[in-house]
């Protein structure tokens, strides 16, 4: 990883983008194992239609985690402050996500050099999934 | 139009803590959640990688802190206290403030509570949010979490 010169970034400086394969099942199971997370309506297809979904959709924290290494790609983790996403809209069986990240401020706060990115997910069809934003520290 | 007829969640329950526990930092489950969310980076997967990466062991990845709540004895505590159907929920929003960094090996203690309880679209939606403390086995504040549940109620 190539250290980021917190001189050298601009507002509207864009973050190298991460693209994931299309979402599967398997994706699916495999999360639900290995996060915890283990609500049917994510992996059992009966459990989904009986509580009025077409199918089962992803978590909205797989696609964090997207978001997570779309940072973790670009500054060492200790350098994240805060995050925060809205989940817009589902993520459905098929997606191919798109993690994009932007420069949205630079600020100093308690007593260091910040910078706010602005973060999105989309799918194949540019439709937003995730909103959100994150404050990355640059200790001296 | 007509109305949901389910009765709201009851906002007496703004304020209630909920059970607090501690959960293990686990390195094979770290790997196998590497591997669900399409992780590569060593890193997350080995020790000498990490300590070469100047970090003093595995660290717990940015939202694996959420995965870990799901650890809680009884993980459905607050659909049962507020009496929530698990198929109507949907994750709204969720933030992490970060204090210090977890890694393999640690004992995170998880102090949660019911921030708020609101409804919008004249009870259409309703909103829970949770959110919890979360600190190591120093006594050391790791993070803060906060989840925004949504439940359907149309």
């Amino acid at each position: 990883m190539t250290a980021i010169d917190y001189d050298l970034l601009h507002v509207g400086d864009t973050l190298p983008v991460l693209v994931t394969a299309p979402v599967s099942r398997l994706d699916l199971a495999l999360y639900c194992g290995a996060s915890g997370d283990h609500n049917p309506i994510h992996v059992d297809i009966d459990f989904a239609r009986q509580a009025g979904m077409d199918d089962v959709f992803a978590h909205g924290m797989l696609s964090m985690a997207f978001l997570g290494r779309l940072l973790t790609d670009w500054v060492p983790q200790h350098q994240l402050r805060t995050w925060s996403v809205r989940f817009v809209a589902i993520t459905h069986v098929g997606d191919a996500i798109t993690c994009q990240g932007e420069v949205a401020e630079k600020f100093e706060q308690d007593g260091e050099r910040r910078v706010r990115l602005a973060l999105t997910t989309r799918n194949q069809h540019d439709d937003i999934k995730l909103k959100g934003e994150a404050v990355i520290g640059f200790p001296v | 139009m007509s109305s949901p007829c389910i009765a709201m969640i009851d906002t007496t329950f703004i304020g209630a803590a909920l059970p607090v526990f501690s959960a293990d930092v686990d390195a094979g489950r770290l790997r196998f959640f590497a591997k669900a969310i399409g992780q590569q980076d060593p890193i997350y997967r080995d020790e000498a990688a990490a300590q070469a990466a100047g970090f003093a062991g595995i660290p717990v990845p940015p939202t694996f802190l959420f995965c870990l709540e799901m650890e809680s004895p009884n993980p459905a505590a607050l659909r049962e206290m507020l009496n929530i159907d698990i198929g109507r929920v949907l994750h709204g929003e969720q933030q992490f403030v970060y204090h210090a960094q977890a890694y393999v090996g640690d004992r995170l203690t998880f102090t949660p509570h019911i921030a708020d309880i609101y409804a919008k679209k004249g009870g259409a939606l309703e909103f829970v949010v949770r959110e919890t403390q979360v600190t190591n086995q120093h006594g050391v504040r790791v993070a803060a979490l906060r989840c925004v549940t949504v439940v359907r109620n149309d």
